[in-house]
Order: C-alpha cells, then structure tokens, then sequence
C-alpha cells in the first residue's frame, strides 16, 4: 500500500515531520518498507514552451525544438514522437538533475548541439511512461518549477499491512491511524453525486446473497477521455497507471476509501441489469487481460439479465462489458462480497487483483454506498457524468455491528498493566469504536469496516497499539513445578554427535528434499513425493542420509576438497502405516568419509577404507553404551558387494557400515573412495544399555596367549572372536585380532587368523595350569566348530 | 717386597689412572680403563697378594693402603662415567629430535554445523530458565500446522507461506511443517498445563535456493502457558534471553505491533544492534535495530482448538529463524551458505 502524503493531509491536518510520521506508523503496525520523496531528485525542471519544431539535419528521427522559459529561447535535441509546437513540456535546462543521479549537461548529438532535454514521465520518476515527452497542462505559467505542478513535493509511505487490516489498505485508513496517534481530528467528507435527468432503469438479482451480502449498481452517462493530472499524479504516486477518466476514479477511490468498484459499459449488458450468481460446471469467461477463465461452481459471476457473465465477482471484470473509448453510459459497481468465497476462487483461479485483495480481507460492508457516491461526484467533475438519479442498492440483511463486552481487569490480566478504564476506553474511541460501561462492563461496538475486530481480546490488542508496547514492563515468567533439563534422548543425540567430531567429523545440514534417482542406489523403500516440488530434484523426501553426503561431498570436491570426514544427524522419511496418511519419521545418523585419510606429517596420505566409517560406528555405539550389538557380512543396496557390513543390536537391523559401491558414487559424482556408515538412531537409543554398575578391578596380573587358526576364508574373524569368547569364559578379558594372511601353503579359500587372548582372574594370579587349560579350551572350541586347524 | 714398595707401587697405578681414565672416550673404555686398575690381574688385586707375604704389623697398613687406592679408581671411574653419560645422552637426544612444527595428529577435531552450535546455546539458555525441549514431526496434517493455529482455509495468513505439499490423504492435507508453530498444538494435545518449552526444528517454504531463500530453514518456538502469563512476561522473558545470547546486557528489546493468526496481541521482535549498540551501521541497516521474530500472547482461538479454557489459561509464543541469527551473528549474508555444506564454512566455526 503506497500511502502519498499529500492525499492523507485530505483527510487530517497532520503536519508532523517524516521521520516521525514513519515512527508512529511503525508502531501502530503499519510497518513502513520505504519512503520516497519523488520530488527530491528533480531539481531546476521547469515548465517550458515549444516555440518551433525543425527537422535534425543528420538524423531522421531526431528534431530540434526551440523551447521558451519565459527568458528566452534555448535549442534542444529531442526524440519524442509527440513534440509539436505550442506545447508545454517539462525542460531539464544542462545543470539540472532528474532521479536516477542524471544530471544535464550541453553536448552534441548527431553534431546539433541540445542544451538540455525535454522530460517523458518516466523521467521525472513518473511511473514508466517514456514513449513520448510530458504534454503539461496548456494553461501553466513557463519558467514554474515542475515540481510544483506535477504534485512532486511529496512524500509517499510504502507500507506492509497485515492481512488482519483490510481498512488500512487505503488512504482514510492510514489517515485514522495517523489522526489518532498525533491527537488530530478526521475528516472525511460524505460525498454526494449531484443527480440528473439521465435515467436508465437497472434490475439487479442476488441468487446467492449469502456471497453477495450487498450489490448497489448505478447508471450514469460519461464523456470518456484522459484523467486531469492532479487525479493521474495521484493514481501514479499510489502505484497505479491511469488508463482512462472513468477507470481512473473507480481506482481513486479504491485507493482512497478500501471500496472496490466496476465500471461496465451499460450498453453492452443485456436488460440492462444485473444477475449476481453461482457459476455453472463448463462456463468460461474472458477477464479483461484477455485470458479465458475456466470456472467452477463455487466462483461467484455478475451476470447481466440475460445471465452472460460479466465479471468474475470481485475478481475481476470481463473483456465484452469493459469500458473503452466508445462507452457513453456505464452501470457503477459497488458491491461487498463474503471473503471467504473470494479468497478460494482467486486462489483456484491463481488471479489476483487489488479488489480481490480487498474483499478477501474484508471490506465495509457499509461503506458501499459512500463509495458509489464519491466515485459519481469525481466522475461528475472529470468525465461529465449525468448520474442516474436512483441507485438500486440490494442489502437485504444489514450487517449488524459487533459488540463486545470487555474487561479492563482481563486487559490488565492480559498486558500485565495496571491502565484504567478511562485510558483503555480513551485508546479505542479515535479509531471509531464506540464505548460504554466501565470496569468489567464495558460494551464496545467495533465500526463495520474493522472485520478483525470480534472478541474481547481483538479489542485488548487494539488497546496494547494504541497505548504502546513501551508502557508494558518487563518480568520474566519460570515454571513453577519444572526442571528445565534436556531429556535422555536429547542428551544421547548430543554425545553421539560429539563424538564423532572428536573422531573428525564435520556436521553437514542437508536438505531433506531429493531426486528419487538419489535413492535407488540405497533401496531404503519407497519415498513420500512432493505434491507442488519446485524442482524434480527436490520431489520426494529421503529415506536414507547417505544421498545428501554425497552431494555435499561432490560439491566439496568441486571446489578443491576431494577429502571430506562428514556426518548428518536427520529426519528421514518413510510412507505412511495402512490407515494413516503421517508418514514415518525416524532420526537417522550417518556418516560418509571420502578420498584419503591423512595419517603424520610428510607421510603419504592412505585412501579411506571401511574400518575407517567403522571406527565412527563404534565411536557412536560407545557413547551410547550400547549393550551388545554384532556386525554381519552383508550385500548393503549401495555399499561394495564383498565390503560392508549390517549392524545388528537387540535382534535388529540399526545400521550400515562399509565402502561404498562405485556405481553409487558415479551416480552422486562423488569422490572415491568413499566409506560410510548410516543408523536408525532411535532403534539404537531403545536398545539395552551397558550394565554401569561398578566391577572391582583384580589387583592380579593379566596373563596373554597368541593363537592362531587356519579357517575357510568365509569364516567372520567376529565369529571366531565370540566362539573364543564363549570358550574362554568370563576369565578372559580381552581378545584382539591381530593377524590376517592367505597365502599359498594353506591353499585356496582358507586364511590364517591370529589372535591374542588377554585372561585374568579376580581374586588369584592365574597359574600356568590354568592358562593352559583355557588354551586348549579355546582351541578345541575353534577347531571344533569351525572347520579350523590350529596354525603352528 | 716390603710395604713402603707396595706403596709406591699403588701410589704409581693411582697416578696413572688420573692420567688415564678421565680420557676414557666411551663407556666401553671406561670399563676396560676400570678393569685395568681395579680388576683381577690389575695393581690392587697384586696388591692384595703380596700383603699375604707382609710382616703382620704391616698388614693393616697395607690394606689400607688398597682401600685408598681402590677408593681414588673409584671416583675417578664414576666421575668419568656420569661425563660420558651426559655427553651420550646429549647425542641420544640430538638423534631421537622430532619436528613439532611440521603438524600435528593425523584427524583434526571435527565441527558443529553452525545452527546446531546456535540452537545448542538456545536450549541450555531457556533449559536455563525452566523450560524443556519439545519436538514434533517435519510432515504435518492441515489441523497442526494451520487449522488449529487459528488459520483456516482460505485464511490470507496461508498466502504468507509457501507450502509445500505431500502426496498423501486428500489435497493439501499433508505438508512439510512450514514453521515450528505446530509443535506448540502437539504440546499443548499432549501435555496439561503450565507448560514451558522450547522447540527447536526444521521448517520448509517452497522457494527455491538462492542467496536469500532457502526451502528448509530452522526456527525455535518458545512457548509457556500458566495461569497469570502476561504481555510483560513475554517481553521480560524475550529481553532477558536475548542479553544472555549476546553475553551484553545492555541490549534493549523493541516490540511493534504485528499480526500472526496465533496470537494476540502480536509483535514484531527487534532487539538492539548487538554491534553498534543503537548507533547505526551496516548489520542493522542504519536504524540502530535488528529484527529477530514475531511474539505475541497465544489466541483463545488456539486454546479452544486444543480444549483449553482461556478463562483459566494464559501464554505467550515467540518464534524466530536460527540460521538469522548466526548470520547477524557472524556477518553471514547468503542464506544458502548454510545448505551448501563447504567444508571451509563447517571449518570455520
């Protein structure tokens, strides 16, 4: 909403300087987005005459104008198709400066030299006409400031209104708030069309008033032509372009009073008269921008009496009834229309336009009528208009006013302020609510054209803007009852990732929009689609973290970082249950190390490798304290097929670990090699923690064996650790792997696996009976079940 | 043989090591040098043998006499000794030298992502004040994240936000939580009153990445319900929080009137400019304040749709983007740095 405010001053003689016009409407919730001073930057244009028009000796679509300040004639170099002798036009003399940082200087164009240059609209900051130059007004004095007689000593407030007020989208409005913050009065005129003999009698139906709560038309008979400029400058400065006298004021007065109006051209409706009413399934119109509009039945027409659509209500206006050059009667339109209807049918119709915009939000519905009136008198004044002398005004159910009890101790209850009543009902009267009672019985009837205002606290609210935020203190409210304290799984999420970037990982935030071509690699079932995506590559939701690291990674490697050590902490999304449209939501955790790993100084970095993503996978199993927990060989969907592993936990499947498979990086263009590791954190977080409860720690001396076994190749080393484990009993502290070869004396497909065997007992130093009886124990516990032949 | 010749004898061999041990050139020299003087076949050892054969009045004398001489190859042995060690130590070190400048360990500690090091401070701020964590879904049904905000179809509020919608249950009924309002509802479904909590989280807007708009951004909601909450509270509480996350207090907080469909009264939340303290620069566009988010006290519109009497309850709401204050913060001017992922920006922080 462009806010000029030299058309607020119409309303209030408010004389305040700028910036403090611009610091009440900010405070009042009219958030100023700019100010602009149109005139500022216009500086020495005046007002001169075109005395004579000669060809450009060198340019055939260039002429020379002389041109007249009153001082003397001076040549110019122009353009402008429109240039003629005996014009006035707006010249800017070398020295004078335009917006846009231009100023004028004497040069030469095509050799003749221009001592300035004569002004098109769009120059002078004048919306964006620059077809041809500013033709003034015949009757202006030459050498007058042009700032003067083109309105630019002005100020214009471009404000944000919130959707909760359609009154303040336009001038009276901005010019109520403004009155009432500086304690000025208000005036606004009640306009009155002066009515003639020109009488065409109008039928108006309303088939759905509960869309069309009140329909007035009126005729008038018009001279069509161009606005004068005080109405062109207006419409200019408030963001409109003109078009014609009769288009021009119902725009005027849109801006000036939040009535929307049409103007049809009463001699191409059928009746003349009006149908207000639903459309059919199938029906089509052409709006004015000339687009044809499928409708539905729930888009309300105006029709005319032989039920041809018209108008799409509130909306906008068909091509057939618009007004053109030819018009010499029209049929006024100034109607109230429920909001909500309005707001569905610009939505399906994605059309928008500053009437619907209004009526969506709420116009008066008792502002109607004024608006006509105010529309014929200008029309009156600026198009000759013969105003019928009846208008027919369809308001079968007069909205009544809301009143509202309210209570000064709940507005006190409310703002935590200690106001009076006196100061609660002085707060609400300037904005035209009407007040009385006292106490906890104050009645309040909101005015008809502040649809926001309903309840008890929409009226509080008001309160609270108009005696300022700055009046409220400040104390701090603390739960009574309540710890504030991170739950366990809060904290867990915080250990787990801590613990990955002690390990050296860096935290990426990924956008949980992907291609679905992004997760075929990974298998992890089907995605939740996008219904309205942006972009196919954003049209469905993750089912794993992986896709999203690796396009991190292969946008790092684009700029130079091939070696990234990355984890995400996400949602990942999974289609809903039978029965339910909530689709799975499960954290995930994932990590993805890619290229090489730095090892010392100056030594060569080595490539990633999957006991690196295993390391973080165990980093993060530690930090839980997760119980028991087994990784089991597996073809993981995207992984390397001889290189990956499932965790396994509780009985279920929480995660992978391992290389991924080169197709899976070609297809992210990732970097490789690449590792990675991807959990269910949630099914993770339920699995049994470690026992804390304390061990005593033996005093005595730990005692180790090396073993080795020859075992087929297939055999896990983590399944021969736990059948020593189970062998050795709870004597045994540790056991560690620390030997794998194949070579040719143990033939194919069979391995050596080596392993250290640390024992110790609580209450004894193990003897060397002992240590050997575990020995053989374990031995025939390997060799037993295994196939496996002790390695001598 | 005599005494006075032994004597003379020991007194020779003594003199002799102080001319040779204290140049010995290696600890294995020393030992033969100390062997040499002190050992089986050396001076002392003779000595020894030839007392056997002293008249017996001499014999103590001459026992003597080896103990001194033993003592002098002693001292001068050990004091040689601890020469050498020092000086092949010294060689020891010189070998075994490392460069510490060249680099450290192999993996450097990793990195936070910014808005998660931002939204930790905030939990432990408001975790500070009393108030729990809250979570809810990403994907939201109509009821959560509009309808029971008090923003119902066709509601101009919706047209403010950009969703992005699901393929599931009817049209338009599934989206992406389009801010972390919902989880309020969730709460308030969910747990009586009084209520304190935060709830901070992913929000989505069907906008396309560039420098100033993101599809998915963080927010945190605050959200505290009791029975004599007011405006003062939220403005106290807003302020307060505000001064610890910029560890300054003398920052002041600024409330204009705004409109959000789930509160009212409504504000829009600014506080002062946390670099020139009001005077004006280039983070707060010259006007001294930075804009954070919207506040306001919850509507009874909302404590009907979650079957709450607002008779007995009242509450305040606040909201404000994660990823606004880092860039405030740091001076960060493209929203899109914060989805790109460049291991020097997740480095730097």
């Amino acid at each position: 909403m462009r806010a000029p405010l030299s058309w607020i001053r119409d309303f209030t003689p408010l004389d305040a300087p700028v910036d403090e016009i611009v610091a009440a409407l900010n405070r009042v919730g009219l958030e100023v987005e700019g100010v602009e001073e149109p005139g500022r930057d216009v500086v020495g244009v005046r007002v001169a005459r075109v005395v004579d028009v000669t060809p450009h000796p060198d340019a055939d679509r260039l002429r020379l104008a002389d041109v007249d300040v009153g001082d003397g004639t001076t040549r110019v170099v122009c353009g402008a198709p429109n240039v003629h002798a005996g014009m006035l036009a707006a010249f800017a003399p070398a020295g004078a400066t335009l917006p846009g940082g231009i100023t004028l200087e004497r040069k030469k164009i095509r050799g003749q030299t221009s001592d300035g240059m004569l002004c098109s609209p769009a120059e002078l900051g004048l919306g964006d006409d620059h077809a041809g130059i500013l033709d003034l007004e015949p009757d202006l004095t030459p050498g007058t400031d042009v700032r003067e007689v083109l309105g630019l000593d002005d100020v214009i407030f471009d404000l944000a209104i919130t959707p909760n007020r359609p009154d303040a989208m336009c001038v009276v409005g901005v010019a109520r708030e403004l009155a009432a913050h500086f304690q000025l009065p208000l005036h606004v005129s009640t306009p009155a069309a002066p009515s003639s003999d020109f009488d065409r009698t109008i039928g108006v139906v309303l088939e759905a008033p509960d869309r069309s709560p009140r329909y007035l038309a009126r005729a008038a008979a018009v001279t069509m032509g161009e606005s004068p400029a005080w109405l062109r400058q207006r419409l200019i400065k408030a963001g409109m372009r003109p078009i014609s006298n009769v288009v021009d004021v119902t725009n005027y007065v849109l801006l000036e009073r939040n009535q929307p109006l049409h103007a049809f051209d009463l001699d191409r409706l059928a009746g003349p008269g009006i149908v207000v009413r639903l459309a059919a399934a199938g029906e089509q119109l052409t709006t004015l921008d000339g687009v044809e509009r499928d409708l539905a039945p729930q888009d309300l027409l105006i029709c005319d009496a032989e039920r041809v659509p018209q108008a799409i209500a509130g909306i906008m206006g068909g091509g057939d009834s618009e007004v053109s050059g030819a018009t010499t009667a029209i049929l006024l339109e100034s109607a109230y229309f429920e909001r909500m209807g309005i707001a569905r049918s610009s939505k399906r119709l994605k059309l928008r336009s500053e009437a619907s915009a209004r009526f969506e939000r709420g116009t008066d519905p008792d502002g109607v009528a004024a608006g006509a009136e105010r529309a014929l008198e200008l029309l009156a004044e600026v198009a000759d208009a013969r105003v019928a002398p009846h208008a027919v005004d369809e308001y079968p159910r007069p909205t009544a006013r809301a009143r509202i009890r309210l209570r000064t101790s709940r507005v006190n209850a409310i703002l935590g302020t200690a106001l009076s009543d006196r100061a609660v009902l002085d707060a609400l009267r300037p904005l035209e609510i009407d007040v009385e009672g006292a106490g906890d019985e104050i009645v309040a009837t909101a005015p008809t054209f502040r649809p926001d205002l309903e309840r008890e606290i929409d009226l509080i609210e008001e309160v609270a803007r108009r005696t300022g935020f700055d009046a409220i203190g400040r104390s701090i409210a603390r739960p009574a009852e309540q710890i504030g304290a991170l739950s366990h799984r809060q904290r867990d999420r915080r250990l787990v990732t801590d613990a990955l970037v002690g390990l050296g990982g860096s935290e990426a935030v990924t956008i949980p929009l992907v291609a679905p071509g992004a997760l075929a690699p990974f298998e992890a079932g089907p995605a939740v689609e996008l219904a309205n995506p942006l972009r196919a590559d954003e049209s469905v939701l993750r089912t794993t973290l992986l896709p999203g690291l690796l396009t991190v990674a292969a946008a790092n490697a684009a700029r130079g970082r091939p070696d990234v050590a990355l984890f995400e902490l996400g949602t990942v999304f999974g289609t809903p249950a039978p029965g339910d449209v909530h689709p799975t939501e499960r954290l995930h955790l994932a990590g993805l190390l890619t290229g090489t790993v730095a090892r010392r100084p100056l030594e060569v970095d080595r490539p990633a490798d999957g006991y690196d993503a295993l390391d973080w996978l165990r980093a993060v199993l530690d930090a839980l304290g997760v119980a028991s927990w087994a990784l089991e060989p597996a073809a993981v969907p995207g992984y390397h097929p001889t290189r990956a592993a499932r965790l396994v936990s509780d009985g279920d499947d929480t995660g992978t670990v391992g290389e991924l498979a080169a197709a899976t990086l070609a297809g992210a263009t990732a970097p490789g090699p690449a590792v990675a590791f991807e959990v269910d954190l949630e099914t993770l977080c339920d699995a049994p923690r470690r026992d804390r409860s304390f061990r005593v720690l033996s005093p005595f001396p730990s005692s180790t064996i090396d073993l080795a076994f020859v075992v087929r190749d297939r055999v896990p080393a983590a399944t021969l650790a736990q059948t020593l484990r189970d062998a050795a009993g709870n004597l045994l502290e540790a056991v560690r792997p620390f030997d794998e070869y194949r070579g040719e004396q143990f033939g194919a497909g069979v391995k050596s696996l080596a392993f250290t065997l640390t024992f110790r007992a609580p209450d004894h130093t193990l003897t060397d009976a002992e240590v050997a009886e575990l020995r053989r124990r374990c031995i025939d516990a390997v060799t037993g079940h295994h196939d496996a032949t002790l390695r001598d | 043989m005599s005494l006075p010749d032994e004597q003379a004898r020991l007194d020779q061999a003594l003199e002799e090591a102080r001319t040779a041990i204290p140049n010995a050139s290696s600890s294995a020299a020393l030992t033969d040098l100390e062997r040499h003087f002190v050992g089986r076949s050396s001076p002392a050892s003779a000595a020894n043998e030839a007392i056997k054969n002293l008249p017996t009045t001499d014999r103590p004398a001459a026992g003597r006499a080896v103990q001194t001489y033993r003592h002098g190859v002693a001292e001068l042995v050990d004091a040689r000794r601890r020469a050498l060690d020092a000086e092949e130590g010294a060689d020891a070190a010189t070998r075994e030298r490392i460069d510490l400048t060249l680099g450290s360990h192999a993996r450097p500690r990793g990195h936070l992502h910014l808005v998660t090091q931002i939204r930790r401070e905030l939990e432990d701020i408001f975790v500070g004040l009393g108030y729990q964590i809250a979570e809810g879904p990403e994907v939201e049904d109509d009821w959560h994240n509009f309808e029971a905000l008090n923003i119902p179809p066709a509601h101009p509020a919706r047209s403010m936000q950009d969703t992005l919608y699901l393929r599931l249950g009817d049209d338009e009924q599934m989206m992406l939580r389009t801010h972390t309002s919902p989880v309020q509802i969730r709460t308030l479904e969910t747990q009586p009153p009084p209520i304190y909590v935060v709830a901070p989280g992913r929000a989505y807007r069907n906008e396309t990445l560039d420098a100033r708009h993101s599809p998915v951004f963080h927010q945190m909601e605050c959200l505290a319900v009791d029975r004599a909450i007011t405006m003062a509270d939220l403005f106290g509480t807003i302020e307060a929080f505000a001064r610890r996350l910029f560890d300054d207090e003398t920052i002041r907080t600024r409330f204009r009137s705004d409109y959000f469909p789930y509160t009212e009264p409504s504000a829009e939340l600014a506080v002062s400019c946390v670099f020139c303290h009001g005077d004006g620069c280039r983070v707060c566009s010259h006007t001294g304040w930075i804009e954070l988010g919207g506040c306001g006290m919850v509507d009874p519109n909302v404590f009907a749709a979650v079957g709450l009497d607002p008779e007995v309850w009242q509450g305040f709401a606040f909201g404000f983007g994660l990823e606004r204050l880092a860039m405030i913060r740091y001076g960060i001017d493209e929203i899109r740095t914060f989805v790109d992922n460049d291991v020097r920006f997740l480095e730097q922080y």
